[in-house]
């Protein structure tokens, strides 16, 4: 009784400490409740079998050769939409007229649900990577695009005031100023289209199939009813999903070690 | 009536322990006007959240109107100095007046007349259909002003409600706490850095020491009741009155510059 | 005038020009997957109209419209809780974080291995894709409220329902709204995908049908039909979005004009 509430409050103290209890409890939970019955062992495996099926895979090379697939796929994927989406949105966003020619167009292609192409996608290529890279391509580009537009815009008229007395030249004021006023803009777009990339990526996978991924193993799983690996497959993906989120999080805060402003996600 | 008994608190925990308030006790009477004034840094704002009931103190007593305070007190109005913050930029002037009456259970045809009441004592009688920040920085601390006044408060705590207007503006906000204080009749204590607004604004001027802080000294300010921005200003006794105040402050700082 | 007129022109002028070239440069089109514009917008009518309107474009709208709004509120319910709650927001925080980087559409054929193919799975389907992002916009927005408005409320003893609904929400709003508009664009996509992966009826699997019977004009219209309903639903949104927010964007630009 005494110790107790002294433990609690050391652990609530540390969040990184309640963060894993949270994480262990959960855990315990799935374990707990199917074995008691409360949940369908069937289809709610324990936690200890999701475990054992996700070493299993580990052991398997085409677990692997699954995960650079995604992997692959996803980077492809995002590359060229980042690419895409800095350099119109650069050319777009710094010619006005440009800019208001496209926007109606840009707004009405833009909330286009990505989906909606894939039966396109399939009949338009017949390799499956293509139609899925178009997914990923058209739906991670928009977050890049939008984003770089704002930035472009957003410059400071002051400074574009003083750049211009200076006399600095177009690509000057391009390099030192449309470009760092732009960057923090960029980098969140870059971390939005990643994780929608990788979300059209494995879904691409599921739905189409036909190239090694994880998408694609976890439709092999669902049609062999294999339960466990069903759900070991999705735990990958999350953690996938996990280890991007944290990669495109810190390459933010590397890129912009340097900047004054922290960009927060607002209506725009 | 404010009491204030051996007031202490202490921020921190875990090997660093910092001491805002050493021992503060003071007394404010019914209906008087009492200012606060430190050195920068000195644990004002502490002490007055302490009597918001918006901290817990270390050690020590609050009492308001005989009532230990142990949350926000009723009867009790706060107006802080981030005008900018403190009103909820969603609602309209008259409905930010008209929450705090809302959530005291007032009826509706009670409480348009306190916010038509409130809001032409501060001057802004046609303003209540605006939203605060249509409003200019100065016209939103009045409206602030007047929401506290609406709640009919017996206690109205002033937590430097004007550092952050412009010098025209703060003058004619001086003004107008004086008048709505000598209408409203309500207990009035007034945090400010400011000697001469201290000086000019209260019935009775209370120096804080550097911090951790304690009262330096109690100085009943014996200036007319009737001020003037012009006239009080230069009145021989007003300047007298600053000084002292100023050398005490100027004091508490060498103290704990030593 | 004159400049009136050539701002309609720059905004109509590219949709125009665009929709143009499409229509000449597919009109002799012989290539059985790309059909002359002219053919899928002949085919529109009859493929979307009547029957199938009932039978398929109603029964998803219906589902989009049940599954949103249970994620925006399950959303907003949880965002609440879990970040009015310091303990709570550190005990959660690290398996949300988790929960909401598996890919949505992955744990739909779980949910139909649960729960077949029924309505509520489809609606199901939908509610675990939109949730996330409210849930985690509205944490980010109660967590950020204002310390002196906190402040004011609590000095006010404005509590309760009436501090949630007037402070709380209200304060969270801009980032609540975030989170919608995301959360839109992610039920539309889970409600075609929960059409694709099993269903008997909806828009997503009627245009798979097209496509897997080779009825490509009509699986073209289809496009257009869910290219429309995200163009009309962003646009309904957007609507909404300036009502509510209204005061957000009146009280940001009069701070940056330097109020």
């Amino acid at each position: 009784m005494t110790t107790s509430p002294l433990t609690l409050r050391r652990a609530g103290d540390s969040p990184a400490l309640l963060g894993l209890l949270g994480i262990v409890g959960f855990g315990a939970l799935l374990e707990i409740l199917p074995r008691v019955g409360v949940l369908k062992e069937e289809y709610f495996p324990p936690t200890s079998k999701i475990i054992a099926a996700l070493i299993d895979e580990l052991g398997r090379g085409g677990f692997w050769q699954a995960v650079i697939g995604t992997v692959s796929t996803w980077l492809i994927g995002l590359s060229i939409a980042v690419v895409a989406g800095i350099v119109l949105g650069i050319v777009i966003g710094s010619v006005p007229a440009l800019r208001l020619a496209t926007a109606s167009t840009i707004e009405f292609l833009r909330p286009i649900p990505s989906v909606a192409l894939l039966p396109l996608a399939i009949v338009l290529f017949s390799a499956p990577i293509r139609s899925i890279l178009l997914l990923v391509v058209y739906a991670s580009f928009w977050q890049v695009l939008i984003q770089v537009l704002h930035g472009v815009t957003d410059v400071d008229p002051v400074a574009r005031e003083t750049a211009a007395s200076y006399r600095l030249n177009r690509w000057r004021q391009a390099r030192y100023l449309v470009w760092p006023t732009t960057l923090p803009y960029a980098m969140t777009g870059i971390r939005l289209a990643a994780s929608v990339a990788l979300v059209l990526t494995i879904t691409g996978e599921l739905l189409i199939g036909g190239t090694k991924g994880i998408g694609e193993e976890i439709a092999v799983a669902q049609s062999s009813i294999a339960v466990p690996s069903m759900y070991a497959l999705i735990v990958v993906s999350g953690l996938i999903g996990l280890i991007a989120n944290l990669a495109t999080r810190r390459a933010e805060r590397l890129v912009l070690a340097w900047h004054p402003s922290v960009r927060r996600e607002l209506p725009l | 009536m404010l009491e204030i008994k051996s007031l202490r608190k202490t921020y921190g925990g875990q090997g660093r322990t910092v001491e805002a308030l050493r021992d503060i006790t003071l007394t404010v009477e019914d209906g008087q006007f009492v200012c606060v004034v430190g050195p920068s840094g000195c644990g004002k704002t502490t002490l007055l959240r302490c009597l918001g009931g918006l901290l817990t103190p270390t050690s020590g007593e609050v009492k308001v109107a005989g009532q230990t305070v142990t949350g926000p007190p009723d009867g009790l109005a706060i107006v802080f100095q981030e005008y900018g913050r403190s009103l909820f930029p969603w609602l309209r002037v008259a409905e930010n007046i008209e929450l705090p009456l809302k959530s005291k259970g007032i009826g509706r045809a009670e409480r348009r007349k306190l916010v038509d009441e409130s809001l032409s004592a501060v001057g802004l009688g046609d303003a209540g259909k605006a939203y605060p920040w249509q409003l200019s920085g100065g016209m939103q601390q009045r409206v602030a002003i007047a929401r506290a006044i609406a709640f009919q408060p017996k206690v109205m705590l002033m937590d430097e409600p004007f550092a952050a207007v412009d010098a025209q503006t703060r003058a004619d906000l001086e003004d107008l706490v004086r008048t709505v204080w000598q209408r409203f009749g309500m207990t009035m204590l007034f945090v400010t850095h400011d000697i001469d607004e201290a000086v000019y604004l209260g019935q009775r001027v209370v120096v804080l020491s550097a911090s951790p802080t304690s009262v330096l000294e109690n100085l009943d300010i014996d200036l007319s009741d009737e001020r003037d921005q012009l006239k009080t200003r230069s009145e021989a006794r007003f300047v007298e009155l600053r000084t002292h105040v100023y050398a005490r402050i100027q004091e508490a700082k060498g103290v704990a510059a030593r | 005038m004159t400049r009136v007129l050539s701002r309609t022109g720059l905004l109509l002028g590219l949709p125009v020009v665009l929709l143009v070239t499409w229509w000449f440069a597919s009109a002799g089109s012989k290539s059985f997957y790309q059909p002359p514009l002219e053919t899928i917008i002949k085919v529109f009518p009859d493929t979307w109209t009547g029957a199938r309107f009932k039978s398929d474009v109603f029964p998803s709208l219906i589902r989009l419209f049940i599954g949103y709004s249970l994620a925006v509120l399950l959303g907003i319910t949880l965002g609440v809780l879990i970040g009015a709650n310091r303990r709570l927001r550190a005990l959660v925080e690290p398996l949300l974080e988790f929960l909401r980087a598996i890919p949505p559409p992955v744990l739909v054929p779980i949910l139909i291995l649960i729960a077949g193919i029924g309505n509520p799975t489809k609606v199901l389907v939908i509610v675990i894709g939109g949730v996330w992002p409210v849930l985690l916009n509205t944490v980010e927005g109660v967590r950020g409220v204002d310390e002196v408005l906190s402040d004011t409320c609590r000095s006010y003893r404005i509590g309760g329902w009436l501090r949630l609904r007037t402070f709380i929400l209200r304060a969270a709003s801009p980032q609540i709204v975030v989170g919608a508009r995301q959360a839109l664009s992610i039920s539309i996509i889970m409600m075609v995908i929960g059409e694709l992966l099993g269903a008997t009826n909806g828009l997503g699997y009627t245009v798979v049908e097209f496509q897997r019977g080779f009825q490509i004009p009509e699986m073209w219209s289809g496009v257009f039909v869910l290219g429309l309903l995200g163009v009309l639903l962003s646009l309904a949104f957007t609507l909404v979005e300036r009502r509510v927010l209204n005061w957000y964007h009146g009280a940001r630009a009069a701070e940056r004009s330097g109020h």
